[in-house]
């Protein structure tokens, strides 16, 4: 069939299942010691919650499997810039509603 | 039971196969819209709380922790299916969806409880704008969850009379796919509803 499936290995889902569970006990960590400012650790909790989805995306979901051209690849992209503008432009528009009062 | 005697070898069947998936993740990004209103909404509303019952007083660390580390594991473990089923192993791989389904319940019961709780402390979904917001996009998730479970028991159900073919193959790969997303918008709701709630 000449079809490059990777279903992946049991290592690489230890592997996955480990990088989770290290980023998620980062985050909490920081959160709980409140070793940084407000503004410092919502920007690094919410970097690592990205991190913790690209290991979902690669190590479970095997996002690089299928034929190319990869129109999952695509759609998702698409997906990530409607999301990114629902939930940016949704914030910043209503930081104009709060300065009213 | 002349059922699925498709043939996976066949050029177009294994076209169709891969529609099939594309059709699935374009669902998923779909998905993922209706999460990004959900949560847009929640990051605006968040600090509407009209005075008391904040996130600070009603998260509580040690279970939504445990939530995050169950739905963690049972991503895992359906991975671990999905492996199983590479190697043709019936048996392991309805083991491993029980426990991935077993996982999936008990964070449903401790989400479920969580809510009960937090109704007994006045925290309903009519209290304040910010309570609104969290039990609709943590209540979706829940629900899309409880969802899964349902699915995947009708997966289980059709492996043990049909064996491993590429029908119930398709139907196991596209369910963990699912299983794997619900987890990642829980990374978020994790990050953005509860840790930036008890900060």
């Amino acid at each position: 069939m000449g079809v490059s499936e990777n279903h992946g290995s049991a290592k690489t889902y230890i592997l996955g299942f480990l990088f989770s569970l290290i980023l998620t006990a980062i985050p909490l960590w920081l959160v709980i010691q409140h070793v940084m400012s407000k503004t410092v650790l919502t920007v690094t909790i919410l970097l690592i919650a990205v991190l913790q989805l690209i290991i979902q995306f690669f190590f479970f979901m095997h996002i690089r499997d299928g034929e190319k051209p990869r129109y999952h690849v695509m759609a998702l992209v698409l997906g990530a810039v409607m999301v990114f503008t629902i939930v940016a432009g949704s914030i910043w528009i209503m930081t104009f509603n709060s300065q009213v009062h | 039971m002349a059922q699925s005697a498709i043939s996976m070898d066949a050029p177009q069947e294994h076209q169709h196969d891969t529609f099939k998936l594309l059709g699935f993740w374009i669902f998923l990004v779909t998905d993922c819209i209706i999460f990004a209103c959900l949560f847009a909404v929640y990051a605006v509303l968040r600090t509407h709380t009209d005075g008391d019952l904040t996130g600070r007083e009603l998260f509580e660390v040690k279970g939504f922790t445990a939530e995050t580390l169950i739905l963690l594991a049972s991503s895992f473990t359906s991975g671990l299916a999905s492996l199983a089923m590479h190697k043709g192993s019936k048996k392991q791989l309805l083991g491993w969806l029980t426990v991935t389904v077993l996982l999936g319940l008990s964070f449903v019961g401790l989400e479920i409880t969580e809510f009960a709780k937090m109704a007994s402390e006045g925290a309903r979904i009519s209290t304040n704008a910010f309570l609104s917001s969290f039990f609709t996009l943590v209540g979706t998730h829940g629900l899309h969850v409880s969802f899964g479970l349902i699915w995947m028991i009708g997966v289980m159900v059709q492996i043990a009379r049909f064996g491993i073919d590429s029908l119930t193959k398709e139907k196991v790969t596209i369910v963990g796919l699912y299983w794997h997303f619900l987890d990642v918008v829980w990374i978020f709701i994790f990050t953005v509803v509860y840790l930036l709630g008890v900060m």
